[in-house]
């Protein structure tokens, strides 16, 4: 960027009081809330000095750590099938013309808008309905259990997943791919060598929301999760009638580590991708702006 | 939108294209296939349930008997509660989305105008604070709002005296920002960031004051990302309970909680399945308008 | 047209999963899907037999987890356990059929529920064998039969049960507050304690409204529409001077100091007491005028993968030395007579645990079609 460009004077400072703002806003609870997992006093809000006491506790509660493991497992296979099916929805909504379209177009967008518990109640009595059908047809007796959260949040994921990768494809510069078809690559190579390199970052930004919208979810997952597959939102749910003891925010301070590490490790993993995505622009020889502007990797986790 | 004319750029016989067109059409319906089928058994068929529901009646143990079939549960929306709950939601939902987007936009820019490497990081970390349990943050803000909390403490400290805004609409509000500035942070960032620079430059050749060139070329360059942050704001504050119930205190109800309310203590299912069903399809008319004739231009 | 096809495959299995649900809650009895009571799954149980693994499908925390371990040790079998905060999220989980849960805790009135359903033919609850539970005759004679929700105890064994009433901060309010549910429907008085801006009620219509409708001095199951609009109009004048309606954290605001005065349940105050700084300073009452006193129950899914062990745990659970242990450890008070001996005599002693004098306490009872009028009354008072 030219200097010209820059923000000066009053609108700079402004610009940079306004960031470390809004930094602040979104640190507050998260700085509170490592805190108080350090407290001896079971009330959050009260300090009751250091101790390690809640990481103790759950290093020891089996409840816990089961509903932790449960909420891990759903997160990981439903962020990973989304991410797949996401994509290829994308790349059919926004390269191709097909019947059905636009029935197919409104039904991805459904899952985002439908409120919570509604999602939860339709899919238990469908479940339970589908179980039945199964039953009766194959003499196969299914029941809820963590596959069937896994499903539910898989039919969220989808949509949110698909609607990163499509802004990012719509901001894509279609020359390129047009450029390698013309070529005589096959539509295959085109996307292989072309296409796929340039949504990368649109598909780990579509990845790493439904990881979030899946740790995040409480309503569905109880309504459709079966014995012994109770998720860690839903688990802390019912913690809370109990009374929110620092155990909670010590859950949440370990899994707050542990995304962070995660992030740190695909944003490494990234910039070996980008590197190498790199080396196959230069080889196609092509100084298209847009290709070198895609390594911001997590600007396109936007949903436009 | 790619179609086989533009891809090879010459006029070819109509039945060529037209067989190119089916083998195109065969393409995407296959690629679209898995998350189709998936969407239909596992989406679709649930949301044929609820629309069926919708139209039965509430037996006496609170289940459902699909028969009788009225529109009972539609007539409800009509009552002037439904109304005042309706114009409650939408407007703190249209302030939640208007004081988000006093913050993002000016943050947005900002991060978008950082050297490249300094921004992703940045942009990591407005996403870290998500990645903890979201009932753990709501609870957090309790402790942070209540009564001789640190935000009160803070005020008392500078001589503005004790603050005490939790349980008020106030501090629905702020915790509806906190939950969804990200939203609109993300597609706004991705929009200014795209912005070409070099346009901006051309204006500031053209002694255009900063503010103006802001004004004509930079404002309206980042519009869908405005527009689409606007939206998934708007959208979810509507359907919020959770935050309205622990920093309001339940003391005001909302279309999110009125449609919980009525699943989940009513145990009314086909007046929750109505309302559902009317909000869906307001939203997904909303929201199809807007992609179609905002979509291009991003 | 491909769309119109998806349409109307859509259509078609949807149609098919409608008229499958039609069937199984028309014809429950003879689907055998274990919807009818006749089909007592659990009637060729003998004591002690077990099945396979126990899926208890319990409230968060209301097991101590020893016993669980004491449980498995003693069965051979494992418990897996899975949680629900509410009534009403629970029930339709188990009467939407294939929950996979085998023994189930719901309150008096979703026992009652429960058990209409059953009695209709829906997938619900079995009829319990009482061959196989023994046990059974450690249970209080006053739970044992003539329970409004269960009058023979056919379904249900009462599992703890504990009252609804009024917390306070005594350092504000004074030793000698009147116990009166006025404290906080009587705007003059609740000026005079303290009260007004420092309060919580329950978020949950059936409780608060049922506290006015005994403050006004009706039952709190009337279902004349004239005595609910009398208990809203005061629910909604209260709501302005109330600090939140809550029903998970009222406890916690009260003993933090943000709160004087709380309603909710009795075994949370204890808990929460114990953890103040000064214990003396709070009380818990139910007021003059009555309240609620509820009951969990332990029942047995009617389509549940292991009848036999349900049934032995619900044996289990009424041993009276385990008994004592669960109100030893959550403080809420024991149907199990045998057990009382086994009780720390500073929880028998507690008026808190045991209330003294319960002819003015209520049960909440099923009001069938009438709830919806209970959930509107709610939501208007609230606005």
């Amino acid at each position: 960027m030219s200097s010209t460009t820059d923000p000066r004077g009053f609108s700079k400072a402004f610009l940079t009081a306004n960031a470390w703002l809004v930094y602040l806003f979104f640190y507050a609870p998260i700085i509170l809330l490592v805190v108080y997992s350090f407290s001896g006093d079971k009330l959050v809000g009260r300090w009751g000095g250091f101790t390690l006491d809640w990481y103790r506790a759950f290093a020891k509660d089996d409840n816990v750590q089961g509903a932790l493991w449960v909420s891990v497992q759903v997160a990981i296979v439903s962020t990973l099938v989304s991410v797949v099916l996401g994509t290829l929805a994308a790349l059919a909504l926004e390269r191709f013309k097909f019947r059905g379209q636009k029935v197919f177009d409104a039904l991805l967008y459904l899952p985002i808008i439908i409120p919570d518990v509604t999602m939860a109640v339709m899919l238990l009595m469908f479940f339970s309905q589908f179980f039945n059908v199964i039953d009766s047809v194959l003499g196969l007796t299914l029941s809820k259990d963590i596959s069937t959260v896994i499903i539910s949040h898989i039919a969220f994921n989808i949509s949110f997943v698909s609607i990163v990768v499509r802004a990012r494809l719509e901001g894509m510069d279609q020359r390129l791919e047009e450029a390698a078809s013309d070529l005589y690559a096959s539509r295959w190579k085109a996307f292989r060598f072309v296409t796929f390199p340039q949504i990368i970052p649109g598909i780990a930004g579509g990845a790493l929301l439904a990881l979030t919208l899946s740790l995040d979810d409480v309503v569905i997952a109880q309504f459709v999760s079966g014995p012994g597959s109770t998720t860690l939102p839903v688990y802390v749910f019912g913690l809370i009638r109990k009374g929110v003891s620092p155990l909670i925010n010590a859950v949440s301070v370990v899994m707050l580590v542990a995304s962070v590490l995660l992030v740190m490790l695909s944003l490494l993993a990234q910039r070996n991708s980008e590197d190498k995505d790199q080396k196959v622009n230069d080889e196609n020889e092509d100084d298209d702006q847009e290709v070198s502007s895609g390594s911001s990797s997590l600007s396109e986790m936007s949903i436009n | 939108m790619v179609d086989t004319e533009s891809v090879n750029g010459s006029p070819v016989t109509p039945e060529l294209e037209k067989a190119a067109e089916r083998a195109d059409s065969r393409r995407g319906f296959l690629l679209a296939l898995p998350a189709l089928g998936f969407l239909t058994l596992f989406f679709a068929t649930p949301l044929v349930i609820v629309a069926i529901y919708s139209f039965a009646t509430r037996n006496r143990f609170g289940g459902t008997d699909l028969s009788g079939w009225n529109l009972d549960s539609y007539r409800r929306l009509g009552e002037p509660i439904v109304r005042d709950i309706l114009y409650r939601s939408l407007f703190l939902a249209f302030i939640t989305t208007v004081i988000c987007l006093i913050f993002a936009y000016p943050f947005s820019y900002y991060l978008a105008t950082r050297k490249e490497s300094v921004r992703n990081i940045m942009l990591v970390f407005v996403m870290i604070p998500f990645w903890t349990n979201f009932l753990v943050r709501n609870y957090a803000w309790r402790v942070l709002l209540g009564n001789g909390g640190p935000l009160s403490q803070a005020t008392e400290a500078v001589g503005l005296g004790e603050t005490s805004i939790l349980f008020t609409p106030t501090a629905v509000v702020l915790g509806l920002v906190y939950g969804y500035l990200p939203f609109m942070v993300l597609p706004l960032y991705a929009s200014i960031e795209r912005i070409d620079w070099r346009l901006v430059e051309a204006s500031r050749d053209l002694y255009a004051s900063g503010w103006t060139s802001f004004r004509k070329i930079i404002l309206p360059l980042s519009m869908p990302g405005v527009i689409a942050g606007s939206i998934l704001v708007f959208i979810p504050s509507l359907g919020a309970y959770v935050t309205p119930e622990l920093l309001g205190g339940a003391k005001t109800t909302l279309l999110g909680s009125y449609i919980v309310t009525q699943f989940l203590t009513a145990r009314n299912w086909p007046a929750g399945a109505a309302l559902s069903m009317v909000l869906m399809i307001v939203m997904l008319i909303t929201t199809i308008i807007y992609f179609r004739k905002d979509g291009k231009t991003l | 047209m491909k769309s119109f096809k998806i349409r109307v495959g859509i259509g078609l299995v949807a149609f098919g999963l409608v008229a499958a649900s039609c069937g199984s809650s028309s014809d429950g009895a003879s689907s055998g899907d274990g919807g009818s009571p006749e089909v007592a799954a659990g009637a060729e149980c003998t004591p002690g037999q077990t099945d396979g693994d126990l899926s208890l499908y319990n409230w968060t925390e209301y097991i101590d987890p020893e016993l669980i371990v004491a449980f498995e040790a003693e069965a051979g079998i494992k418990v897996i356990e899975s949680f629900f905060d509410s009534n009403e999220a629970m029930q339709p989980i188990i009467m939407a059929g294939n929950s996979g849960h085998d023994v189930i805790v719901p309150s008096d009135y979703m026992v009652s529920i429960l058990i209409d359903a059953a009695e209709a033919g829906e997938t619900s609850v079995m009829k319990l064998n009482k061959d196989a539970i023994p046990n059974m005759a450690n249970l209080d004679p006053a739970f044992a039969k003539g329970l409004p929700y269960d009058p023979n105890g056919d379904y249900s064994v009462a599992y703890q049960w504990g009252t609804t009433g009024l917390g306070l901060d005594l350092s504000v309010v004074g030793e000698d507050v009147p116990h009166t549910w006025g404290l906080i429907f009587d705007q003059e008085l609740a000026a005079e304690y303290g009260i007004a801006g420092s309060a919580t009620l329950l978020n949950d219509p059936r409780e608060t409204l049922g506290a006015a409708l005994k403050y006004l001095g009706y039952s709190l199951n009337s279902t004349d529409e004239a005595e609910l609009a009398e208990a809203t109009a005061l629910v909604k004048e209260a709501t302005s001077w109330l600090t939140a309606f809550d029903s998970d954290q009222y406890d916690e605001l009260l003993v933090s100091g943000d709160t004087t005065l709380a309603h909710g349940f009795s075994g949370n105050f204890i808990v929460q007491f114990g953890e103040a700084e000064n214990p003396d300073n709070y009380t818990y009452f139910v007021p003059d005028e009555g309240g609620t006193r509820w009951v969990d129950n332990m029942m047995v899914v009617a389509d549940a993968p292991h009848p036999c062990s349900a049934h032995t745990f619900l044996n289990f659970i009424l041993d009276a030395e385990n008994g004592a242990a669960l109100t030893n450890w959550n403080f809420y008070a024991s149907p199990n007579k045998a057990a009382l001996e086994f009780i720390d005599p500073e929880v028998l002693e507690d008026p808190i645990v045991y209330p003294t004098d319960t002819s003015k306490l209520e049960f909440i009872g099923d009001t069938g079609t009438y709830e919806t009028n209970f959930s509107d009354a709610f939501i208007e008072a609230k606005g």
